[in-house]
């Protein structure tokens, strides 16, 4: 049923694109159809998946990369009060940096190939992971903690045992947000230096005026960011029930 | 104090407030690594099944638990048949049941319970009293309760905490589990209920 309400959401907006088109008769450069994006997608298919393919590899390799730093991070931080007095206002105070500003450095420091994009894309769900995760960690019912304490529990143990096992729901919510927007992250790479990826394909194709090739690539950053987010959402309802 | 503060500071768990004095057991030794707690809610974890929920503690500690021990517990408690069963499958009294479990496993000379009981209906309650008083019965334990009943049905001893001092109860010439029909303990749980109630 949901789905048919998705499809349904879908082809109203289609069809409510193809009338501002037909009505406007707005020039196909500015605005194509979508009719004639399915054209372009079709006809640039392989074109468009090859460059998806490098995408995915920067968001994947940034996602993986960006948990495994961002749980190891709340992982110290719920471990240590004075290091999480002393880090998390810088933590907090990273986030004020725009992300678009990081990327022409990025490219500087980690060349034009994946590397600079998977730290764009690690650096973006860093935050959200860690601040989840962290949240999570030290929301363990002040119960339960007391009897581990009377139980003669070690500090270890009680976090391997208890903590993590129920912080990790809370490290589901962080991952969903991440997987939103990790392709930002990736494709704000390719924009400041690239020669593969969707993101690069985009500004190729608004170079040339290709408007079409542009929103097809727009779509298949779409469905893969949809994809993502769809993964990230049966990771966590798998967390939450395991 | 409150009740449930006095068990933590006994526990040697943190409280609000500062406290001034010493714990003791009668034999001199220190209450640390001799108490087990339990508490009105059973606090299981939710993503461990019955049987894991048991060994808890030896877990926490570092330990190999003894899977056995803990079967042999959970049989006695009539939990045998439940063992992989995860707590949401559980219904009140089998999730207390669960707790005991895990309080007996600690296998500690001290039993500190926190009104571990209040929340369960009156007849699970009534066997649940009766079950704990038995498995129980080599162990020092001190049962927090708001209920007169349960505590002259269960108690060795009462102490009331009043608001102007901590008093010790008057019981019934006879040993627990008392019935809760006979004269004397109707007696002494009316007694009690009156004096809580601040009746002359």
């Amino acid at each position: 049923m949901r789905l048919c309400y998705a499809l349904g959401a879908c082809a109203f907006a289609l069809i409510l694109w193809q009338g501002v088109v037909w009505i406007t008769d707005v020039p196909q450069f500015i605005l194509p159809s979508p009719a004639r994006v399915a054209q372009a997608a079709i006809a640039n298919r392989i074109l468009i998946a090859q460059n998806a393919m490098v995408t995915a590899s920067e968001v994947s390799l940034g996602l993986i990369i960006g948990t495994l730093l961002g749980g190891a991070t709340a992982i110290l931080l719920a471990r240590s009060a004075w290091l999480h007095r002393l880090i998390m206002p810088l933590l907090v105070f990273t986030q004020a940096i725009p992300v678009f500003a990081l990327a022409p450095i990025l490219t500087l420091w980690f060349g034009y190939g994946i590397a600079s994009k998977v730290v764009m894309t690690l650096l973006i769900i860093y935050f959200p992971v860690t601040s989840a995760f962290y949240d999570g960690l030290t929301r363990v019912p002040s119960d339960i903690l007391d009897m581990a304490k009377t139980m003669g529990g070690t500090p270890r143990h009680i976090m391997w045992r208890i903590k993590i096992p129920h912080a990790l729901p809370s490290l589901g919510s962080g991952l969903k947000l991440a997987a939103v927007y990790a392709p930002i992250g990736a494709v704000i790479g390719e924009w400041v230096g690239a020669s593969k990826g969707l993101g690069y394909l985009m500004l190729l194709a608004n170079g040339r005026a290709k408007t079409d090739l542009m929103f097809a690539s727009l779509f298949a950053l779409a469905i893969m960011t949809f994809l993502l987010h769809l993964a990230a959402t049966k990771t966590s309802d798998y967390l939450s029930k395991h | 104090m409150g009740k449930s503060t006095l068990l933590r500071v006994i526990a040697g768990l943190p409280c609000a407030g500062k406290f001034d004095g010493q714990v003791t057991a009668s034999d001199g030794a220190t209450l640390f690594d001799r108490i087990s707690f339990m508490a009105q809610s059973d606090l299981l974890l939710p993503w461990l099944s019955v049987l894991e929920n048991t060994v808890l503690g030896a877990r926490l500690r570092g330990e190999q638990p003894d899977l056995q021990k803990a079967e042999t517990l959970l049989a006695r408690v009539g939990l045998g048949d439940h063992l992989q069963k995860k707590p949401s499958a559980l219904s009140g009294g089998m999730r207390q049941r669960t707790a005991l479990a895990r309080t007996l496993m600690e296998d500690r000379p001290i039993a500190l319970l926190d009104e571990p009981f209040s929340a369960l209906d009156a007849s699970t309650r009534a066997d649940m009293q009766e079950l704990a008083a038995e498995v129980l019965a080599d162990k020092t334990v001190l049962l927090v309760t708001h209920d007169p009943a349960e505590a002259v049905r269960l108690g060795h001893q009462i102490i009331v905490l009043a608001p102007d001092a901590a008093r010790t109860w008057p019981m019934p010439h006879c040993d627990p589990i008392r019935d809760q029909y006979a004269a004397q303990t109707v007696a002494c749980q009316a007694n009690l209920l009156s004096f809580l109630r601040g009746a002359p």
